[in-house]
């Protein structure tokens, strides 16, 4: 088989990924936009996510609550019931580590946060470890086999159309929010300057908030589906795909949401392509030399402005 | 007797690794504490430096290695100018692209390739021998001194108990005692370093680069020197890990241990200062190992117990930097002598 045949089933990978990818991606965009640091801790946000679901869907079951999968899925509504869960106890998680920690650094300038989200980096992935073991766990045990596509010659799972689905479905709402609220459209204008919506009267901590919030829901739902498309979860699944997130926004451009999604894409794509000459453990050395070649061609991304 | 020499002869095991450490606290000085670059792939210039050191001489590949280059088996010596020189080429060549940037931006492209350079280690077999690591790398003078000791050994048998104790540990002795001297040389040549003209120029770099470009100084070039010199030191540290350790792989050059906990010993001794640099290292890895201690009394399982222990070194870098963000000792304040004594009013 020739190298060349393999490119249309990696690009569906690609595109998977590339959805898993984008949701963490925005996220850390509009985070960047807002707060103006590099938040290294937004992958072990992804986890903590990823983790939130899992034991969502454990209490459910506990509760006694009818699982039976969504036919050609191999989960129910459970599933969704726990990632919008996890989704919300992410973004509690983030505001609450903004009230007690990133706050204080707000007027000390954008390389002290960057520091401490390293830190807090560590500190969350290690809870996450010391809450919930470092092995590998699932949330169902049933291994989807995947179905040709007639006529396209690429292979895929019905989970994967799922992943990429809620992925377009979060990414249109945040589209709205962000267009059409009123909240969505102060979020803006912060990110444009603080200081010039402070005086037209927006409350930015609470748009601060809102983008943790926002910013962190959207990580961990991409966390959630990362854990289904990879079928297990592990403290590291968040550091494991920063680098590919960071290569995405910087592509995208800062700040830029739509350009995050384009990044992802295309940083998912090009990684997953590379998988057909080079080996799949360089595939996060991929992500990154574009990344470096970006930064030199066109260091505002692909689809900055500023 | 006996149990304050075992408390010894840790104390000696203790101060070598905190004074290697220290040696990358002091590289990461020059880069962050000086000039004020980003560098959170401190743990890439590190493993860099191990491999080169024991390439160079460590023992050829045996049957069993899959690697197949290197291990000429050379004095020590030649391992480490090796693992400078090949650090600071390194350095030079990340540098190219990645001083030009913002610092957010450099943060992000240095971690990045401190991963491309795990990535390396654990799959380039022929080079790295990947996970199964490079084994027996020799330390200096260690047979000399073991023979030596084990001449004294025979020619005094009826030594205490105690007093044997702390000979047989001699080579450690003579290990410390080479990690110390480094140390202090490499403290005296930064201390010299930043009171210089050359030193002036780079903390300017760090308050405005703007300013220093303006008066006609090739900030870019000024970046790169302080990249490569802090590289060097760094790889210099990794020779003296391999060395010392006699077994590298690429575990040994994980984030955690290469990168974050050597910006938790400058920041807490204090940035921009090379005696915080180095009583940082000290005291944060008296924590670290302290903390061992302490969270091995809960009878917790052994991944909580790592586990606890990294969040207490994280809750310690956030408290630092909310309580004393300038470290335990804070930046110097150089002042020129006349303006010194103009203050002064004399």
């Amino acid at each position: 088989m020739s190298i060349l045949s393999e490119i249309p089933q990696l690009m569906v990978y690609g595109v998977v990924e590339g959805s898993i990818i984008t949701l963490g991606a925005i996220g850390l965009s509009l985070t960047y936009s807002i707060l103006k640091f590099a938040n290294f801790a937004h992958g072990d946000m992804m986890a903590l996510g990823a983790f939130f679901c899992l034991t969502s869907l454990a209490v459910l079951r506990f509760l006694g609550l009818e699982d039976s999968p969504f036919d050609p899925l191999s989960f129910g509504f459970n599933m969704v019931a726990a990632l919008i869960i996890a989704m919300a106890l992410a973004a509690a998680t983030a505001m609450i580590l903004d009230r007690f920690l990133y706050r204080r650094f707000r007027r000390a300038g954008p390389i002290i946060l960057l520091i401490s989200s390293i830190g807090s980096a560590f500190i969350l992935r290690n809870v996450i470890q010391f809450i919930w073991g470092p092995q590998p766990q699932y949330y169902f045990k049933a291994i989807q086999i995947s179905q040709k596509v007639p006529g396209l010659g690429v292979r895929i799972k019905p989970d994967e159309f799922f992943i990429v689905g809620i992925a377009g479905v979060l990414v249109i709402f945040l589209h709205f929010f962000l267009t059409r609220t009123k909240t969505g459209k102060a979020m803006r204008a912060t990110a444009d300057n603080m200081d010039l919506a402070k005086v037209s009267g927006i409350d930015t901590e609470r748009i601060i908030l809102w983008t943790w919030a926002i910013g962190t829901a959207l990580a961990a739902a991409g966390g959630v589906l990362a854990g289904i498309e990879n079928k297990f979860i592990t403290p590291q699944l968040g550091w494991h795909m920063l680098l590919s997130i960071f290569a995405a926004v910087i592509l995208g451009g800062i700040g830029n949401p739509y350009g995050a999604m384009a990044g992802g894409m295309i940083i998912a794509l090009s990684g997953e392509i590379s998988t057909a000459f080079l080996s799949t453990a360089y595939k996060p050395a991929v992500a990154f030399i574009i990344m470096v070649a970006v930064l030199i061609v066109r260091p505002t991304g692909l689809f900055g402005n500023k | 007797m006996e149990s304050l020499v075992g408390i010894l002869n840790y104390v000696i095991f203790f101060a070598i690794t905190a004074g290697i450490f220290a040696m990358l606290s002091l590289g990461l000085n020059i880069q962050w504490g000086y000039t004020g670059l980003f560098n959170i792939g401190i743990a890439g210039f590190y493993a860099i430096g191990a491999y080169t050191s024991a390439l160079i001489s460590g023992p050829p590949p045996s049957a069993l290695d899959w690697r197949t280059v290197g291990g000429f088996d050379l004095p020590f010596i030649f391992g480490l100018v090796g693992a400078i020189g090949v650090s600071g080429v390194a350095a030079f060549l990340i540098g190219i692209p990645t001083l030009r940037l913002k610092e957010d931006y450099l943060a992000i492209a240095t971690i990045g390739i401190a991963e491309v350079i795990r990535l390396v280690l654990k799959n380039e077999s022929w080079l790295t021998n990947s996970v199964w690591g490079i084994k027996h790398i020799p330390s200096p003078f260690h047979d000399p001194v073991d023979s030596m000791i084990s001449t004294f050994l025979e020619s005094h048998p009826h030594l205490p108990r105690w007093l044997l104790d702390i000979v047989s540990n001699g080579y450690n002795w003579l290990f410390l005692f080479l990690v110390l001297s480094v140390l202090i040389f490499l403290y005296f040549v930064s201390e010299r370093m930043i009171r210089s003209p050359w030193g002036r120029v780079l903390r300017a770099i760090r308050e405005d680069e703007s300013v220093v470009a303006a008066s006609g100084k090739d900030v870019f070039w000024f970046k790169m020197q302080s990249l490569v010199l802090g590289a060097m030191i760094m790889g210099m540290a990794g020779s003296f890990y391999a060395h010392y350790a006699k077994f590298i792989d690429a575990s040994s050059f994980e984030p955690l241990y290469g990168t974050f906990i050597i910006w938790v010993m400058l920041i807490a001794g204090g940035s921009g200062n090379s005696k915080g640099a180095i009583l940082g290292a000290f005291v944060v890895w008296g924590i670290w190992v302290g903390a061992d201690f302490v969270t091995g009394r809960f009878g917790l399982a052994g991944f909580r117990e790592g586990a606890l222990r990294i969040i207490i070194i994280g809750v310690l870098l956030e408290a630092i930097l909310i309580l004393r963000p300038q470290g335990i000792l804070g930046e110097e304040k150089f002042i020129s002598k006349v303006l010194r004594n103009d203050r002064n009013g004399r």
